[in-house]
Parts: structure tokens; sequence; C-alpha cells
């Protein structure tokens, strides 16, 4: 016993180390599974606060640019209802009662942290539990898809970006309904995004649009997410992965919505019943 | 409380901010950052406690990591660089070191660069290591450990010349 004691006393500082190297490696791999990065993330009380404070000053140098995005995102909705007065009433066959808002709830939020430097890049946004938002929200601007939020707190979210080796999207061609997953590889630019396992029948070209699929719970069918910059097939032949480039620009997002998928819980109850 | 406690904690604060808020979102030529929050382990003063220093290291790599959203990657690089530091020390003082009168400030420029990038290459190599966690990537791991090495040590010259009291 005693010589077990001296032990740890004469190693004290190596013990030491070892322990918090073991903590650290432990919360890093944990960082890499999916919902499993619950201790360490910014979206909580202190981390938040000091990056909203910050933002709340660095806001004011873009205020331009953001006046902008948003001037034409009223633009363009604008012009919607006034050169289709009754595409609403044509698209829907009958009005739901009980679900009379539709099936997406949309509210707005704003980015106080953005990062696209690393592999695994978070947005952190100042709408959290108090705001009625969970994880799996979807998060989009007015030009594309931002990413999923993947971590709540009380006064904050945080956002898995679509600029995360994690990040797995259903997405869609435009002019076919081809499907494949969205995902990057955490290498090219803040630009670009890879579109992998669309089949080798799909009429691929270069410069057409990409889209959310419909299959996914999270994302609404149908909002852009950028256009085909180039395309290989696999080396297994069978199937293309297509770079794509972003309408958003990643590094330059200030306000975004977050979309709440109000059938979500329905449809994953329906595909995967309890068993017995 | 001396001075030097005061100290240090004022550096913690700031250095754990200014990385946070500033040296983050600088992602030169898309994604080239510097950390020179690892300054505190680096000027850290020596004669001291081994186990608090090294407790204080994980400290400040785990705050970086919370505001950076990288797990414990930031933690594990700082713990090993303030484990490994008195070896490199003594590597590169030599003799000063040996009678514990080391004072950074009266240090030669020289000595103290080498000193500084052999620390600051391990801090990235494991963290950029543990954050590509893919040993397939190497090379993406080192060409990013090479250039945030550069402008980390180019930084860490920078800021502990300017904020460096010299009294001979």
């Amino acid at each position: 016993m005693q010589q077990i004691l001296n032990f740890v006393i004469r190693n004290k500082t190596f013990l030491l180390f070892l322990l918090l190297f073991v903590i650290s490696l432990g919360l890093t791999i944990q960082s890499h599974s999916y919902h499993k990065s619950k201790f360490i993330n910014s979206a909580n009380f202190l981390t938040g606060g000091i990056y909203e404070s910050a933002s709340s000053v660095s806001d004011y140098f873009d205020l331009n640019d953001q006046n902008e995005i948003l001037l034409q995102e009223n633009n363009r909705l604008r012009s919607q209802i006034f050169n289709s007065s009754d595409s609403i009433l044509k698209t829907t066959a009958y009005i739901d009662s009980v679900s009379f808002n539709g099936r997406y709830r949309v509210q707005s939020a704003k980015i106080i942290n953005n990062n696209y430097s690393s592999s695994k890049n978070y947005l952190t946004i100042n709408k959290g539990e108090k705001d009625a938002i969970k994880e799996d929200f979807g998060v989009i601007t007015s030009k594309g898809i931002v990413g999923i939020i993947d971590n709540t707190s009380n006064g904050y979210a945080r956002v898995l970006s679509i600029l995360n080796i994690k990040s797995r999207i259903n997405a869609q061609l435009k002019a076919s309904n081809h499907i494949g997953s969205l995902k990057w590889d955490g290498k090219s630019s803040a630009t670009t995004v890879q579109l992998a396992d669309i089949s080798k029948f799909a009429p691929v070209k270069k410069g057409d649009s990409i889209m959310t699929g419909g299959q996914s719970t999270i994302f609404p069918k149908g909002i852009p997410i950028g256009t085909i910059e180039s395309y290989t097939l696999d080396s297994s032949g069978d199937t293309y992965t297509i770079q794509v480039k972003l309408f958003n620009d990643m590094t330059n997002i200030s306000h975004v919505y977050v979309i709440e998928n109000l059938d979500s819980e329905e449809i994953k109850l329906l595909e995967n019943p309890i068993d017995e | 409380m001396n001075s030097v406690n005061i100290n240090s904690i004022i550096r913690f604060v700031v250095l754990i901010l200014a990385q946070v808020l500033v040296f983050n979102n600088i992602n030169f030529l898309g994604n080239i950052n510097p950390y020179p929050y690892i300054l505190f382990i680096l000027l850290f003063p020596i004669n001291n406690n081994r186990t608090l220093f090294i407790f204080l290291s994980f400290m400040l790599g785990l705050f970086v990591d919370l505001f950076s959203d990288s797990g414990g990657i930031h933690a594990a690089a700082c713990v090993t660089i303030a484990f490994i530091r008195p070896p490199v020390l003594k590597f590169t003082f030599g003799m000063i070191y040996e009678y514990q009168t080391i004072k950074f400030n009266n240090t030669e420029f020289s000595s103290r660069i080498v000193y500084f990038s052999i620390l600051v290459v391990i801090h990235h190599l494991i963290m950029f290591l543990l954050e590509i966690f893919n040993i397939y990537n190497i090379i993406f791991v080192l060409q990013k450990t090479l250039f945030s090495s550069i402008f980390t040590i180019l930084l860490c010259a920078l800021i502990s010349i300017l904020f460096s009291n010299k009294q001979r």
C-alpha cells in the first residue's frame, strides 16, 4: 500500500496529465458522433451570452449588406404575391381545418457565432428552448439551407452547419427526381459541398440546380441549395458525385429562419414503429 | 494574491476572449487561423506548481473548446504541451533553466523563437490530428499544421515583443 501511494505521489504530474488527456480525448471522440456532444458546446449560458454581446457590436458593420439581402427577399416574395394571387388555393385541394397553419412553422433567428474554417463547423443562434426550438429543426436563409439544429439550451441553440463532415442532408436534382445525400468532405472551400449517390441514369448537367428533397422530415421539399459545378462518376460506376456550388454565402450570414416540421413526429412514428 | 497571480488570471481571460472573438474569425486564405492563446502556457512563470500548471492548461483548452464547438481537441493539445514544457525549456535555454533563474523578457530572441516553435508545432499537430481524426488525411493535417504554425509563431513573437517590459 505504501509503495502504491509513493508511486502515485512521485508520478502525480504524469498521472494528472494522463487523466486530463484521457478526458479530453473522450470529449473529442464523443463530439465525432452525431447527437452526442452534450457537454462541450457553444449553446450555453456563458458562451452564448458572450457571443451575443460581441455580435451586437459587430452587427453594425454589415448592416447594409443584410438590409440589401432582406430587401431582395421581400422583393421576390412581393412579386410572388402579385403575380399569382390565387396560387395558394390551386395547390391545396382542400383546407385542413385541424392543422390549418400548414405543415411547417417558421421562426426567425440571428446568427451570433459562425464557423467555416475547421472540418466540423457549427453556428450558434440566439434562440433556444424558450422559443420552442428543439433538435432536428432545419435552418435556412432566404437563399438556401444552412444546417440542422443539433443542440439547444434555454436561450441559445447550436446549428450543425452543412459545412460539417457529420452533416447528411437529403437533396435532389431540380430537373428530375433523382435523390442523393448532401455532405461535405471537410477540405473544399466554404462555397462547395458534395452531393453523393446520384444514380448514373440521372440527367446531370453543369449549371443545373440542386434543391432539398422531400424525403427528410426536417426540410420541406424545394428549398434551393446550389448549382452543379462539376461531376464525376464514382469508381464503382453506378453513382455520380457532384460538386455543388452553394447559393448561400456561408461566410456571411446573419438572419436565418428556423423551420419546424409539425408532422415530423407522426412520420417518424409511422416509419419506426415501436417494437413489441 | 501577488501581482504574478493577478497577471496570470488577466492573461487567461484576455487570451481566451481574444482567441474566440478575434483570432478564430481571421480565416486567412479560407481556413488558416492562428491560435495565440497558448501564449498563456508558453509564458507561464516557471518555478511554480507543476500540477496546477497542467490543470490550468487543461481549463484553458477546455474553454476554447467550449467556444469553438470542437469537443476536446484544444484541451488535449494544451495538456500535452504543458506536460512536455520542462524538457523543451531545458533543450532551448540550457543553463539558465537549470538554475531556475529564467525570465522570458530577458532571454535571447532567437532561443525564444525556437522554444515557441517547438511547442506551437506540437500543439497544432495534436490538435489537427484530433480534429480531422482520419489517418488517410495525414497530408491535409500536416498542411494545416504547417500554415497555422507559421501564423501562430509570428503572432506569438509579435505579442511577446509588444507586451514585454524589458528590464535589464
